[in-house]
């Protein structure tokens, strides 16, 4: 069988980060587009640990954990909006917050 | 391993677990965003995280995996099932799943896996077809080092450490300011 190499790593990280890409894109649900950007953050610390492994430097590693911190906050701060707006308007379809939108 | 990644000496079963788990991450990436109950949204992502785990266990990342476990399936996982039932989701349910413009967004994603497909097929020659082997027992203590500096001296990361405290800091005072009753 052949040996696992970052190659490979790297094309499941691209499968998960336009599978993401796709649930950002079309879902109406706000939180499963927020779901959706868990899963590209997930596939970018997916990337920088294979290449961490690769290039035999801890860089990568400790990049991962930043992203995990950013990815921890971003989730806070976007339920929370999403329970303020779920508050006022009695909806969670993306479709229907266009408050911005001429 | 051995660094030059001598085939024979390779364990036998590595890459049939590297298949099986990437296959469980992807599949677990596919349900998220076809389910119509957001729960079922949020089961199906904490498969993809554990196998994502799994993954960097394979990749000699010990603490990285543990940190995933304990912060996204333990910490956001739980954040986003108290969302979703503080939420109403039987309306959201019965509702259309998809918005209008989904061919146009499907489309933008198909032109961006070419993207990455080529650029990855493209670029297969450019990366050096070795992996490293990384110390496995002292990996979170190097981890440590790099981020809270040793023998009295700054890491390499430590000031981005203490300002990544600082964005938690203000991740928490939005959040309870956004989820008071009157804003």
């Amino acid at each position: 069988m052949v040996p696992i190499t970052t190659f490979h790593y790297l094309v499941v990280a691209a499968a998960l980060f336009v599978l993401g890409v796709i649930g950002v894109l079309t879902r109406r649900n706000v939180v499963i587009v927020l779901m959706s950007i868990e899963l590209i953050l997930n596939a970018v610390n997916l990337n920088l640990v294979a290449f961490s492994r690769m290039w035999g430097n801890l860089n990568g590693q400790v990049f991962a954990i930043f992203i995990v911190v950013d990815a921890a906050a971003e989730a806070a701060v976007g339920l929370g909006i999403l329970i303020a707006f779920f508050r006022n308007k009695e909806t969670i379809n993306v479709d229907e917050i266009d408050l911005l939108k001429w | 391993m051995n660094p030059a990644m001598n085939p024979s000496s390779l364990p036998v079963g590595t890459p049939y677990f590297f298949y099986v788990l990437a296959g469980l991450a992807i599949a677990g990436g596919v349900l998220v965003i076809t389910r119509r109950n957001a729960v079922h949204s949020a089961l199906a992502l904490i498969v993809t995280l554990l196998a994502v785990s799994g993954l960097y266990l394979m990749l000699y990342a010990p603490f990285v995996a543990g940190v995933q476990i304990i912060v996204y399936a333990g910490g956001i996982m739980v954040l986003f099932l108290f969302v979703i039932m503080l939420v109403n989701i039987d309306r959201a349910a019965k509702d259309r799943q998809f918005n209008r413009m989904w061919p146009v967004g499907l489309a933008a994603a198909c032109v961006l896996l070419a993207l990455f497909v080529s650029a990855i097929v493209k670029g297969k020659t450019l990366f050096p077809d070795r992996m490293m082997s990384l110390p496995e027992s002292s990996n979170t203590q190097q981890i440590a080092s790099m981020l809270y500096g040793e023998a009295g001296k700054m890491g390499q990361y430590t000031f981005a450490f203490e300002i990544a405290s600082l964005l938690l800091l203000v991740a928490i005072l939005g959040a309870v300011i956004m989820t008071r009753k009157k804003i």
